[in-house]
């Protein structure tokens, strides 16, 4: 059996997706390349006698050095050498699509056209002359329709021919015009006296050419005076002649050769006309109506992944509570094992804390997929684009920070829509200030224990809005700091809308669902286990709690184990901030979920399980002022996200630098705004 | 003089300035080599044909190049120069 890699290369919305699903079917695998946010999809699929291994690489308009996108997608051709370069063109707008190409083309790998969404381009009333445009692009052309599964044999075929044939020498290249081919024979001289490991590598034409366009990446690659010279000179004597740089006016040449290549084999037969694309663009961007259609649709997306998330989430927690009565039950009844606790407490309790996430997850990624692949996503920015430049982000970093009310996991992994790296840094790292759905239990123990009923709304509406203004803050400072750089100037496709097939769906929820399961699950399983053993032990010697009823005994283990002892430590430095011990505690414990502040809030006060939130709340009362229930929550919504949070940004931002990073920075700003709002608070009352 | 009379039939101005509906002339963008660079890729070179689809005062702008439509922003769409 022979292997052949192929890479997959395209513009974003040329269905690159579509066919990459068609290729491979269900043998995929997502993962992130290294260090950036960035995803790498790679799948398998057979063909007669050959295992074909697809690398789908980021969408791109042009492989300059510019973007990580396009760096990654040039870098994995001219470093791991692909046996075959697909670009995957959009058939109905051959022109813009085939700009990629003629980059591809100066690459010089063996390469294959797809052009896809070919029945689209026939309605559109386009014809092809494949034959002929193939031999002036010198390189085989499939026509393929990704969503509806045709051209696979046929694309596999040409795939296999071309990985046989290897790289063939080029007659037509891309002609930059008599001034630019001059400089670029000087440079490429120049090269060839100079380092020949690189040039064996990328090529003398392509390393010229990217010299003569000033890419960085390159410029610093080669990094020879004597070449670099030649290169500055010949920037300048163009900048001169043309009184524009290099660079634009070769990407205008590259144009003029496509359209040389198109104007003899490609008709159109219709003109442009309005079509319904443009009628529900009238409606969906419309100036009046534009923001209303989008809250209505994300509320639609809100309520899909929580309210009808809740359903299978109850039947999960019912499974869970189940499982570990069921384990439970191995033991004697009143055991004391900590296998069993360990069992219980600790492994069925921290599964069962992660995979009941898993239907908001396919949830928010089934209303995700259908944004995306109807094409609605691109207006869903535009729409927005204006409220969320002002503060350093993109428009579609709406969504996540809007998932992030429900809950912060779901809408870390809700940033894979942005493309800007920098945008999805900023936008993972705020999320948690996003009062996520857990605090609410918290914040519906504390309210109602020191509030008067007429100030409940505005106190529990104040926590919210102090989020999202510090998330905005934030984001800004975020962006005015270390994620310092141009705001990307938003420029957006926005595609036809198209019908999504239920087959690209199904893949994105599974994809990401399962993405979930294994990575999350097993650093967040960890991290619970770890808690345990923390709440857990030492324990303390039998008679300490001899004569205890059930309550009391769960207090003095906790108080006697580590977490305990930590929140008694912690003490002197929450002091300040209007907490004790208990809180302290509590606190701790709130790092596995929010959530957890209120159960272990009850276990240090001694509250039987089976009493209501209630006499909970009497025993605050009498401990605390209204000023520091308020800070508890203060507190809570700022503080250190949960593990399940950290876990995710770890997989998504791609480094523990990140998690270390948000982790001490939102604890610190909780201090900071904590111990403000506390000691000023104290003056008043 | 002739020059002048040219330039007063067609002046060259920002695409920010073009009313839904026209068409204008691509002439330059006056922007930094990244963006300069992304526009060309997306078929913002010289001499293409831009329609403006909307207009869309204020906010964003759309607009159809090489069969493509594209929303802009408007501090972008003040940076190409059209004719």
């Amino acid at each position: 059996m022979e292997r052949i890699v192929v890479a997959l290369a395209g513009n974003p919305n040329s269905g690159k997706s579509s066919l990459f699903n068609l290729l491979t079917g269900a043998h995929q695998h997502v993962a992130n390349y290294p260090g950036v946010t960035i995803e790498r999809k790679e799948g398998y699929c057979r063909y007669r006698d050959y295992e074909i291994r697809v690398v789908d690489l980021p969408g791109t308009y042009s492989l300059t050095a510019y973007s990580m996108e396009e760096l990654i997608a040039r870098n994995f051709i001219q470093e791991e050498k692909p046996d075959v370069v697909v670009d995957v063109v959009d058939a109905s707008n051959i022109e813009r699509n085939l700009y990629l190409g003629t980059q591809l083309i100066e690459m010089a790998p063996p390469l294959v056209f797809a052009f896809n969404m070919a029945d689209l381009a026939q309605r559109r009333g386009l014809t092809f002359d494949l034959e002929q445009l193939s031999r002036l692009l010198e390189a085989r052309i499939v026509p393929t329709v990704g969503n509806k599964g045709e051209g696979r044999t046929a694309l596999l075929e040409a795939i296999v021919q071309t990985a046989r044939e290897g790289r063939g020498p080029r007659t037509h290249i891309v002609r930059y015009g008599g001034e630019i081919e001059e400089e670029l024979a000087r440079i490429e001289e120049a090269l060839s006296r100079s380092d020949g490991e690189l040039v064996h590598q990328y090529g003398t034409r392509w390393l010229a050419v990217k010299l003569l366009e000033q890419d960085d990446q390159i410029v610093a690659k080669v990094g020879q005076r004597e070449v670099l010279d030649v290169v500055d000179k010949g920037v300048r004597r163009l900048r001169g002649l043309f009184r524009d740089e290099p660079e634009i006016v070769m990407a205008d040449r590259r144009y003029g050769f496509i359209s040389g290549a198109c104007q003899e084999t490609i008709r159109n037969s219709v003109e442009r006309r309005h079509d319904a694309s443009d009628t529900i663009d009238a409606l969906v961007t419309n100036r009046v109506l534009g923001l209303p259609v989008f809250l209505l649709l994300m509320y639609a997306v809100f309520w899909s992944t929580f309210a009808l998330g809740e359903y299978p989430m109850r039947g999960l927690e019912w499974l869970f509570g189940w499982l570990a009565a069921a384990v439970s039950g191995l033991w004697p009844a009143g055991s004391e094992s900590w296998l069993r606790s360990l069992a219980v407490d600790g492994i069925i309790a921290g599964v069962g804390g992660v995979v009941v996430f898993l239907p908001n997850i396919l949830l928010l990624f089934l209303a995700i997929a259908l944004l995306e692949d109807t094409g609605y996503m691109a207006r869903a920015a535009f729409v927005m684009d204006r409220l969320m430049h002002k503060i350093g982000l993109h428009g579609k970093s709406f969504i996540p920070m809007l998932i992030g009310f429900g809950c912060s996991v779901p809408a870390i992994m809700a940033t894979r829509i942005l493309e800007n790296r920098r945008n999805r840094l900023t936008t993972i790292l705020v999320i948690p200030l996003m009062s996520c759905g857990a605090r609410l239990t918290i914040y519906s123990l504390i309210i109602p224990a020191f509030f008067a009923p007429h100030w409940r709304g505005p106190v529990m509406w104040s926590i919210y809005l102090i989020g999202i203004i510090l998330a905005v803050v934030c984001a800004k400072l975020l962006r005015l700091t270390i994620f310092q750089g141009e705001t990307m100037p938003f420029v957006m496709e926005l595609p036809p809308y198209r019908m999504p097939t239920p087959r690209s769906i199904l893949i994105h929820m599974w994809q990401r669902g399962w993405l979930f399961l294994k990575k999350a699950g097993t650093v967040i399983l960890g991290i619970s286990i770890i808690l345990w053993v923390l709440a857990t032990f030492p324990r303390p010697e039998a008679e300490h709690r001899s004569g205890l009823d059930e309550a009391q005994a769960r207090q003095v283990a906790l108080e006697h184990s580590l977490m305990g002892r930590v929140g008694h430590v912690l003490e002197p430095a929450i002091r300040p901030l209007g907490f004790d011990w208990k809180v302290g505690t509590a606190l701790i414990g709130s790092l596995a979920a929010k959530e957890v502040f209120v159960s272990q809030l009850s276990i240090v006060y001694a509250v039987h399980s089976e009493d209501n939130a209630d006499v909970l709340r009497e025993r605050l009362r009498a401990n605390y002022t209204p000023l520091v229930g308020f800070c508890i929550m203060l507190f809570c919504l700022i503080s250190a996200p949960c593990v399940s949070t950290l876990a995710m940004t770890r997989q998504e931002a791609g480094s523990w630098r990140w998690v270390v990073f948000q982790f001490v920075g939102l604890t610190v700003l909780a201090y900071g705004i904590t111990l403000i709002v506390y000691q000023v608070g104290r003056i008043w009352m | 003089m002739v020059d002048k009379m040219v330039a007063a039939q067609s002046p060259i101005r920002p695409l920010s300035l073009i009313k839904t509906g026209a068409k204008a002339r691509l002439v330059r963008v006056d922007a930094g080599r990244g963006l300069n660079n992304r526009l060309a890729a997306l078929g913002f070179v010289r001499d293409a044909e831009i329609t403006v689809v909307s207009n869309g005062h204020p906010g964003p702008f759309v607009v159809v190049i090489k069969d493509v439509k594209l929303a802009l922003g408007r501090g972008v769409a003040h940076k190409i120069m059209v004719q």
